[in-house]
């Protein structure tokens, strides 16, 4: 899928596609001793192609678990879960390594950077394991940390970046296989809420571009800034609403409408 | 990701705790050291051995003398009826398998040209001496039959006299005297170096046999045909021992020995002798590889050891690198080019400390050290295999983890 990045992007979310990713009766029964553990009961769930969704939920309530099946970290128990048409349960440990790899974007809550590695090389790592291997994987990973505003820290370690440019650098790093879906952990629950913000609208800016991202938090704030809010309990899903995204809390230009709360 | 990534990234791995795998590598370069001093020193000193059953002469065995004992005490070599000219003449014509025989009588003495004085060892020996003990002559002739009949006073100086007596000059043609007789030198020998015994077996003026007893050693009260040992050269496709038990049987015969009676001569075969004393040398060097061997696996599992907490204190990173497309293989892949690397490092330090040693053992002990690339290849070959066997497990672990709960832990 391509995206050109074009210089007056939309302002809004664009329409959305059709489903990218697709569960149905999705079960995953974790085996804790003597005890099955059911962390998520016959789920069923579409998220469509360029959505913003953002996954809630205490922690228990299954939103760990189904990220982990959506970014094909892990197998279903029963049901089944399509990614772009592919059904994950039916593919083998690698082909779920090549489909994160290709289409799938990871951004955790601590960075998850290599240390004493260069912002640059951070960003190559993904297209170090792709096949074919890209012949320009430095240009496309420059390209990267300069869309999100990293272009004259290439060579910095984490240690010489604060917490919000290493979380950019993470992000980079997923947007640089050009994926299909944006999937981040509790991206801001390291960072502070000026920091948090910027993040959030890297995030936008993305989905803008068209990527579909799914964010897992626990933070309402953070949650407000997702198209679609999806919350879970106890392993079923307890409430599912679309909502007008909230944009930003200092505009940048235009006359962008306040956060609003359904 | 291709093997060259691998590379680069154990390198960056193994630099960020350098101490840590310097002393890792303990083990691993003591073996390599040790397979490689070991084996230079081996090499050195069975090509030493080679070269001194050579300097003795091939297919050859030495006829001594016995001893006589009385009251108890032995008289040493000689003291008991000595080797003849007819003991010679017989083990000639009457053995089969005998290719040249000569006999040889020693004594020492000074040998003076002009000014200089050089005491050496004297041997009278027969025409085909240096034919029995391999041994040419590099300039002027050998001693000849004709010599031996007329008690010629005609001398072939060894390398060392040469270079004494004849600093610098042709030895060929001159005049020396030995015991006040007037000798011609008419050969020099080739250089054959130093013997088992550390002696130098250069240092010594041959003669015909009948001029050393007549005029230099002096004659024998016993017997004027005295004879001090036979060397007898033995045709290459006759077998050693058989000839060996003629010439005993010949002997005894001669000397009316009576079965069970101590013989009063003695047959060697100084190769043999001598290869027997290089085997134990090789079972010797076999017991050091051993030891080299089992430092090697002590090596790896140290190796094993800082792999597993390696993989331990790198599990997030192994977490990261799943989550963002790296295959159990690549996973895999990296922690083994880690071990190997980290083996190959420790390779490296051992055949730097081994060649040193080897270097320093040469100069100090004076015997030649061999190092062969093969070696150097073999050793860096057995710590890369050492690496990959002990790398195996840790590499495995990693591989296998699960990417979740290598992201999640701490």
């Amino acid at each position: 899928m391509e995206r050109p990045a074009e210089p007056d992007m939309p302002r809004e979310a664009p329409a959305l596609g059709p489903p990218l990713i697709s569960a149905r009766e999705l079960s995953k029964v974790y085996r804790v001793g003597e005890q099955d553990l059911v962390a998520l009961d016959r789920i069923t769930l579409e998220i469509a192609a360029g959505d913003f969704v953002a996954i809630m939920g205490p922690s228990g309530s299954g939103k760990s678990t189904v990220m982990n099946l959506i970014g094909a970290l892990d197998v279903p128990t029963s049901g089944q879960l399509l990614f772009d048409g592919r059904d994950i349960g039916a593919l083998s440990v690698d082909e779920l390594a090549e489909l994160r790899n290709r289409s799938i974007g990871f951004v955790f809550q601590q960075f998850n950077l290599l240390a004493r590695t260069s912002a640059l090389e951070q960003v190559m790592l993904p297209l170090l394991y792709a096949h074919p291997r890209p012949a320009d994987s430095e240009a496309m990973a420059r390209r990267r940390l300069e869309q999100v505003g990293l272009g004259n820290r290439m060579d910095h370690t984490p240690r010489q970046l604060s917490g919000g440019q290493q979380q950019r650098v993470a992000i980079a790093r997923a947007l640089v296989n050009n994926p299909k879906l944006i999937l981040a952990d509790e991206p801001t629950g390291a960072l502070d809420t000026r920091t948090s913000e910027e993040i959030m609208q890297v995030f936008r800016d993305l989905n803008r571009e068209g990527i579909t991202i799914v964010v897992v938090t626990h933070e309402p704030e953070i949650a407000l800034w997702a198209g679609r809010r999806v919350t879970f309990r106890d392993g079923h899903i307890v409430d599912d609403i679309r909502q007008t995204p909230y944009t930003g809390a200092a505009p940048l230009e235009g006359g962008v409408p306040p956060p609003v709360t359904p | 990701m291709s093997f060259w990534d691998s590379i680069l990234i154990a390198v960056r791995a193994l630099r960020v705790n350098l101490l840590r795998s310097v002393l890792t590598t303990l083990g691993i370069v003591i073996g390599v050291a040790s397979v490689i001093i070991l084996v230079a020193v081996g090499t050195g000193a069975s090509s030493e051995v080679d070269k001194q059953i050579k300097a003795l002469g091939t297919n050859m065995l030495v006829v001594f003398p016995g001893s006589m004992r009385v009251m108890g005490r032995s008289g040493g070599a000689g003291t008991d009826i000595p080797l003849s000219e007819a003991d010679v003449a017989g083990i000639r014509d009457k053995i089969p398998g005998v290719v040249a025989v000569a006999g040889q009588i020693e004594d020492s003495g000074p040998v003076v040209r002009g000014n200089t004085n050089w005491t050496s060892s004297l041997s009278g020996v027969h025409a085909e001496y240096a034919t029995v003990r391999d041994w040419p002559v590099v300039s002027g002739r050998d001693i000849e039959p004709n010599d031996v009949r007329t008690g010629a006073k005609v001398a072939v100086i060894g390398a060392t006299v040469a270079k004494e007596v004849f600093p610098g000059e042709e030895p060929v043609g001159a005049s020396i005297r030995i015991r006040n007789v007037p000798f011609e030198v008419v050969g020099v020998l080739a250089p054959k170096g130093q013997s088992v015994m550390g002696r130098d077996q250069d240092d010594i003026v041959l003669m015909p046999i009948t001029t050393a007893r007549l005029r230099v050693s002096g004659k024998s009260q016993v017997q004027n045909d005295r004879v001090g040992r036979i060397y007898v050269k033995v045709d290459e496709s006759s077998d050693m021992a058989a000839v060996q038990e003629d010439i005993e049987t010949y002997l005894r015969q001669r000397r009316n020995n009576r079965a069970g009676t101590e013989d009063s001569f003695s047959v060697r075969n100084l190769a043999e002798t001598m290869k027997a004393r290089s085997e134990v040398l090789t079972t010797l060097s076999y017991l050091l590889a051993a030891t080299s061997v089992i430092s090697l696996i002590v090596g790896g599992i140290g190796i094993m050891n800082i792999m597993l907490v390696s993989v331990t204190e790198r599990t997030r990173e192994i977490g990261l690198r799943m989550a963002v497309g790296g295959r159990r293989r690549d996973i895999m892949m990296q922690f083994l080019v880690e071990a190997v690397s980290l083996c190959l490092l420790g390779g490296l330090i051992g055949i730097a400390i081994g060649v040193s040693a080897s270097a320093v053992i040469a100069f100090v002990a004076n015997w030649p050290v061999l190092v062969s690339p093969a070696v150097l290849g073999g050793a860096l070959a057995a710590a890369a295999a050492t690496g990959i066997c002990f790398g195996l497990f840790p590499a495995r672990r990693a591989a296998l983890l699960n990417p979740i709960d290598a992201l999640r832990s701490e």
